[in-house]
């Protein structure tokens, strides 16, 4: 199968320290792919590198056939690449909807001259962008809070919004760093059903990086472990649950699993 | 509980008439009210609200809203504003005026007679050519420094907002060619024709105020579509978070860089208004203090609220004009007392902005978004998890 997203012998160093050590990984078109790993891992540094915010130290980030290794994270976004993150980072004070719409950015035309004479094709635009950002708010749930501030929303409901605004892009990746974090077990469990939903309906691969082991092991097709910033394990959901060295590492060294 | 749709859909239309009436009340009083009114009642208005402070006060809003763009909407601190106003007011002392005499052109001009010779071409223009070459500036400013973190990009506008005051001030002989005419300045400018059939000299203020608030309701349409528009939407996404608003596809260089031409290009249509109001162009006017008040109006009316904005450009710019002068006078005969009241201003405007960054962030009517961004805790950028 082709690969929608792979990256190859990615290493980041932040001076002496070796975040990610040599990491190749792939996400086949269509699938749902893990990354887990300890505390410090090295799991949003390579997603960082994948988004073009980190310049990795070597390495290659493809993208369908696009090399998009370091370039400017607006131009990987618009190539499709959109992520939500690990501490929300909404937009806080615009709404909802504009949250929305500011990823619809890249897909949109209209610049100064069109916008101040409200051109036919802006306001087209505009309200299209405006449906758009509605069925999307409807789509994973917060349609309600559509003109409220990103920051008055409940936490739970602060991460849809992130989804939301994350396939506002039109993603052919989606990548998902912690999005059950602070989510009670049945939020999670729905949250599983969602994701294969997203997959389906959006025809997105979708990559996250996840700490809840119930998730991990209901969503994934196959999961991959980072530990130091090395891979240690790879495989089917069965083949992670009896790798001697992931449960070591979860287990022997740290003991954080299902941390936060 | 916000709801922002109406403020782009609703008000659209009220403040339109909103402004309209309150512009035509002033023309009105101070075409026709004032001066077929008592010596005391007349004597009052033109103390302490003069039509030519209230012309000024339009200057003031249209730089203030210029620069709400670039502070409020965008997040991007500039300290130099003070640049555009000076290059506006330029671009009219050469272009509508007999101060460029080695050329004569005249493109829908109105020089007065007896000046014929130089540039004259039609105040409309001017103003957009201004803008334009304003933003221009902007652009080349810009590009460079926008990379900077905040803090090193204030300095970088700062410098600017310095240098090219002082450009003008010894711009009299650049290796013989005469720029500025130095302190000096450039006087007068042409008259602006009024809709064909009135030449407005320095004492139509009544008619003048007529024109400048079209301008200056022209730059509040500018503000609000914008705003409610694509760019409005990634200035602010870029202000209340630049890492994720490059990460939902908004390219950062070129939306702050159009945050700031727009922003100058206020910059500019304020210079050229100003020129015309004064009849001249005086480098010495233009220093940093200008920028300062400035960006004092767009504090203190709230960051990135059009209205609030214009509040506050209107207060301070009365303030600056005549109020503390006219305070100062009243007190010192009223309590026989010799204070020179306008010293003090830098040190009204100063303490005034350091106690809003203290207290009120967010300024006196703020939007409700920029009062939560205030009081929140700085959030880190560097890391991003
Ligand atoms: N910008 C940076 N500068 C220096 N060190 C960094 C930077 N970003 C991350 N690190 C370090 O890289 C290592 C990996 O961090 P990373 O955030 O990728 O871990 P993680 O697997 O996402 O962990 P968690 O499960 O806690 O989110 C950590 O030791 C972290 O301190
Ligand atoms: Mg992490």
């Amino acid at each position: 199968m082709a690969n929608a997203l792979q990256a190859d012998a990615i290493t980041v160093q932040f001076g002496g320290l070796v975040a990610v050590n040599d990491v190749s990984f792939s996400v086949p078109e269509g699938g749902i792919v893990s990354l887990i790993g300890p505390n410090g891992a090295g799991k949003t540094t390579f997603f960082n590198v994948l988004t073009g915010l980190y310049k990795p130290t070597s390495g290659v980030v493809r993208l369908g056939d696009e090399i998009i290794t370091a370039r400017p994270p607006h131009i990987i976004a618009k190539h499709g690449l959109a992520r939500t993150f690990q501490n929300i980072r909404l937009f806080g004070l615009m709404t909802a909807e504009e949250n929305v719409m500011v990823a619809m950015h890249s897909h949109m035309r209209s610049g100064i001259l069109r916008t101040l004479l409200k051109t036919p094709h802006q306001r087209r635009e505009e309200a299209q962008a405006h449906a758009r950002a509605r069925e999307l708010l409807d789509y994973v749930g917060v349609g309600r809070y559509a003109s409220e501030y990103a920051r008055n929303l409940p936490y739970g409901d602060q991460r849809r919004l992130e989804v939301a605004r994350a396939l506002a892009l039109q993603p052919k990746v989606l990548l998902l760093d912690e999005p059950t974090a602070g989510m009670n077990p049945q939020e999670s469990a729905a949250f599983v059903e969602f994701v294969r939903r997203v997959r389906e309906e959006m025809h997105v691969s979708i990559l996250l990086i996840e700490h809840d082991m119930s998730v991990v092991m209901r969503v994934s097709e196959r999961i991959t472990v980072l530990d130091q910033g090395q891979k240690i394990a790879e495989g089917t959901p069965d083949e992670i649950k009896s790798d001697a060295r992931v449960i070591e590492a979860y287990l022997g060294k740290s003991g954080v699993e299902g941390g936060r | 509980m916000a709801r922002h749709t109406s403020i782009e859909s609703t008000s659209n239309r009220r403040w339109a008439i909103g402004f309209t009436a309150a512009a035509a009340f002033l023309f009105v009083l101070y075409h026709w009210i004032v001066p077929n009114s008592p010596q005391p009642v007349h004597d009052f208005v033109q103390g302490w609200f003069s039509n030519a402070n209230t012309n000024e006060m339009i200057v003031y809003i249209i730089m203030a809203l210029g620069l709400n763009v670039v502070v409020g909407y965008a997040g991007l601190l500039d300290l130099g504003f003070v640049a555009f106003w000076a290059i506006g007011g330029y671009v009219a002392g050469w272009l509508m005026s007999s101060f460029l005499g080695n050329f004569q052109i005249n493109i829908f001009g109105n020089p007065a007679p007896g000046l014929e010779m130089g540039i004259h071409i039609t105040f409309w223009w001017v103003l957009l050519l201004a803008g334009g070459f304003c933003a221009l500036w902007g652009i080349i400013i810009g590009a460079p420094t926008l990379r900077l973190k905040s803090d090193y990009l204030a300095l970088v506008t700062l410098g600017f907002g310095e240098i090219i005051p002082q450009v003008f001030v010894n711009g009299q002989d650049i290796n013989g060619f005469n720029l500025s005419n130095g302190t000096q300045g450039i006087t007068p400018i042409d008259p602006i024709k009024f809709f064909g059939f009135r030449d407005l000299g320095p004492f139509d203020l009544d008619y003048k105020f007529v024109i400048y608030s079209v301008i200056c309701a022209g730059m509040v349409m500018v503000s609000l579509r914008l705003r409610s528009g694509r760019l409005g939407r990634a200035w602010l996404a870029i202000r209340e978070d630049e890492l994720a608003a490059s990460m939902m596809g908004v390219p950062l260089m070129r939306t702050k860089l159009s945050a700031y031409a727009v922003g100058a290009f206020a910059g500019g249509l304020g210079g050229v208004v100003f020129a015309t109001h004064i009849n001249g162009v005086f480098a010495e006017r233009f220093n940093f203090s200008i920028s300062i008040i400035i960006l004092a109006m767009v504090v203190l009316g709230g960051m990135g609220n059009v209205w609030g904005v214009m509040v506050g450009a209107i207060v301070l710019s009365w303030i600056n004009g005549i109020g503390l002068q006219q305070l100062g006078n009243t007190i010192n005969t009223t309590f026989n007392t010799d204070i020179n009241f306008p010293s003090f201003n830098f040190l009204i405007f100063g303490s005034l902005l350091i106690l809003m960054m203290i207290f009120r962030r967010e300024g006196f009517i703020p939007e409700a978004r920029t009062r939560l961004v205030m009081h929140e805790h700085d959030r880190d950028n560097e890391e991003v998890q």
